[in-house]
């Protein structure tokens, strides 16, 4: 597998991962024995970490390689199943492990849009994208729109697009790695964002792609079972029975017979605290009203555009040996996806009713100041500014509007708000890890491919030889890192706003060149470029003017939904330039004509 | 024209109907049923409000069904028309 990437490698994957799955979960239960002899938390929090990331880094040694198409898409060989766990790894950030079940938390059922966004992208992704970009057989998104709109410019506006939008992504993963990281070494953030970086660098530095993919389908492993794991146990020690997403419908009631009593939605907190926030929302109320309904589905509209624009997932589709098995690959995708997010609004659900249920020994909303803060969790989150607790009324007692929290604690913090083992808080610790790992790689990859591949063989030095090339593309992913980690230290935004507004600059850019650069012969270059300028630049305006320049937002489309105007300035623009400007020649037509059909080569040779 | 070209066509007319009919349940799943939420919030489905359980789930198992349901469906459309992959 060093050198090469044999057959058998390929036909025993299941095994191999199978015997890896065991050893994970055998490393789990020795953690737990070492639990039992006495072994400290932090110690347990400490190798949890430690022997995932050895593993990953062994992968992505065993993985390394120097050949052009290992490198930029895994050898085209990938089967759909393993494809689909890589993806879902690629997929599911720090964002989705860390702080999406927090953000439902918190914001309740306008909230969910993000779970229907993030899983009904993939229809779009599989429907019109996927399979034919795997047949023209491009080795990044720039890669296509250069091809086949032709031109330099072109191609150069899709590296644009596609640099701010998965930078933008990437520091917030490199900012949840570092705050897992930080959390559980006991160090300051902003070293725990640079060992971050090491770590990720690890999976992919060598083996590019190819590593990646091997990687993160063992990232999937780790952090599927890390995110399921506490949910079953809380639902089972709370008599929810083993299957908790089907029967959480009684929690939510239970939520819902509490919530008036404690003036959930009611009370508002006396001073906001910054970075924090105190519950205020009410758990399964619908959005209200025309605003409310439009921001939910216009937050829907945005995810799933963004999903089917975003470079590193669609690039994942470039890896499978055909364009069935892209198909499938995506539909595979989507289901190891779904195990996370059907399972996140149950986590939020059981999460909050152990905080607020009276009934329950953990519950702290109605309990005296001095014992809630005597609470080991309590201490440990309020150590790092995590959480926060202002006795507004001075009567000794914790109401709702005087406990602060960061939403994205929630899921790190559950299994020690639940009480359970110290071994699941490592695990969860290392799922955390695993999942904003694999996505700042797919990232740090995709930008760094393409301005390796597109800016400088493509465009600056065509000539360059493989070696050459290669050395480009793994020094570019260095300085892209160490550039993510450098802003991220900076702690702009909370994790969950910067990867919103990754998926906004993406669909403002990119979804309607790619997608009528397929479905729709007479797209041409103007018409492309326009429509990548324009959306870009009214997307970002927009952002700039309601974020900071005071505007109020039209119709409730407000930062996190900038997306919707910018794509749509980017469709009219395309289709008035494309139609003022002269149809593309007969060979651009006969190439979309080609990756319509399934059938023979891709259209772009193997190592172009 | 050469009848592989006609062939070409007919596969392309199909694809776009797949693709329109998928997009039109996408559509109902993402956008539709979600607006109508207030309402549906207060049937109760699986001891669930119906708004919500759509939102955290249902939308979710549609759409995976959906995507295994397209990819077989695209297959049989390739084979038919003769622009399948050579296996």
């Amino acid at each position: 597998m060093s050198t090469r990437m044999t057959g058998s490698f390929i036909d025993n994957l299941p095994k191999i991962y199978g015997i890896y799955t065991g050893g994970f979960i055998a490393f789990i239960l020795l953690m737990a024995l070492g639990e039992h002899w006495g072994m400290s938390e932090d110690a347990i929090g400490i190798a949890f970490v430690a022997f995932t990331v050895v593993i990953y880094a062994v992968i992505g040694w065993l993985s390394r390689t120097m050949q052009v198409d290992a490198y930029y898409v895994a050898g085209r060989q990938v089967p759909a199943v393993f494809n689909g766990m890589a993806t879902a790894a690629d997929w599911m950030s720090g964002a989705s492990f860390v702080a999406m079940a927090g953000g439902i938390y918190m914001g309740g059922f306008p909230y969910l849009a993000f779970v229907v966004g993030w899983t009904g992208g993939y229809v779009l992704v599989a429907v019109l994208m996927a399979p034919y970009l795997r047949k023209f057989g491009c080795y990044t998104v720039p890669d296509f729109i250069g091809t086949r709109y032709g031109g330099n410019l072109a191609r150069f506006c899709a590296v644009v697009v596609l640099v701010v939008a998965s930078f933008t992504y990437v520091t917030a993963q490199i900012n949840a790695t570092g705050t897992i990281a930080s959390k559980v070494l006991q160090i300051p953030f902003g070293v725990g964002v640079w060992i971050a970086l090491v770590a990720i660098l690890l999976c992919s530095m060598l083996g590019g792609m190819r590593a990646v993919t091997w990687t993160q389908v063992a990232q999937y492993i780790v952090l599927i079972i890390a995110y399921l794991v506490p949910v079953i146990w809380m639902s089972n020690k709370q008599g929810f029975g083993v299957i908790p997403q089907l029967v959480y419908g009684d929690a939510l009631a239970r939520i819902a017979e509490i919530e008036p009593t404690l003036g959930v939605g009611v009370l508002k907190p006396e001073k906001a605290i910054p970075g924090l926030s105190a519950l205020t929302v009410m758990n399964a109320a619908a959005p209200k009203g025309l605003i409310g309904n439009i921001q939910f589905v216009t937050l829907v509209a945005c995810m799933m555009m963004g999903t089917a624009s975003l470079p590193h997932i669609l690039m994942r589709y470039f890896t499978t040996p055909s364009v069935k098995a892209a198909r499938q690959s995506v539909a595979w995708s989507l289901f190891f996806i779904f195990l996370l997010y059907f399972t996140a609004p149950a986590l939020a659900t059981f999460t909050k009713l152990q905080v607020l249920d009276p009934n329950l020994a953990t519950s702290i909303i109605g309990k005296p100041i001095e014992s809630v803060m005597a609470l080991d969790w309590v201490q440990k989150w309020h150590n790092v500014g995590f959480l926060s607790i202002v006795d507004a009324n001075k009567d000794g007692i914790l109401q709702v509007n005087e406990f602060f929290m960061r939403g994205d604690i929630v899921v790190l913090a559950t299994p020690e708000i639940a009480g359970l083992p110290a071994v699941i808080s490592g695990l969860v610790a290392a799922g955390g890890l695993a999942a904003a790992m694999s996505t700042a790689d797919g990232l740090l990859l995709a930008i760094a491919n393409a301005l390796s591949h597109d800016l400088y063989y493509k465009m600056i030095d065509p000539k360059a030889d493989t070696r050459h090339r290669l050395i480009v593309a793994r020094v570019l992913l260095i300085a892209i890192g160490a550039a993510g980690s450098a802003v991220a230290s900076l702690r702009l935004t909370g994790i969950l706003g910067a990867v919103a507004w990754a998926f906004d600059f993406a669909m403002s850019g990119l979804f309607f060149p790619l997608v009528l650069g397929i479905w729709w012969k007479r797209a041409n270059r103007p018409g492309a470029i326009a429509g990548m300028v324009v959306g870009f630049l009214a997307g970002t305006w927009y952002l700039y003017m309601v974020r900071w320049g005071g505007m109020t937002p039209w119709y409730g489309i407000d930062h996190l939904r900038f997306g919707i105007i910018g794509a749509g300035a980017s469709v009219i623009a395309m289709v008035a330039v494309s139609l003022m400007t002269k149809e593309p020649d007969a060979e651009t037509q006969a190439m979309v004509d080609e990756i319509r059909i399934p059938r023979g080569e891709t259209y772009l040779s193997a190592t172009h | 024209m050469s009848t592989a070209s006609s062939q070409q066509v007919v596969h392309w007319q199909r694809t776009k109907r797949l693709m329109i009919i998928h997009l039109v349940i996408w559509f109902i799943f993402s956008f539709v049923i979600h607006w109508f939420a207030a309402d549906t919030n207060k049937i109760s489905f699986m001891h669930f409000p119906l708004g919500y359980y759509m939102a955290a789930q249902g939308s979710l198992i549609v759409f995976v069904v959906q995507l295994f349901f397209f990819s077989k469906q695209q297959d049989k459309i390739d084979r038919e028309c003769g622009m399948a992959e050579a296996e």
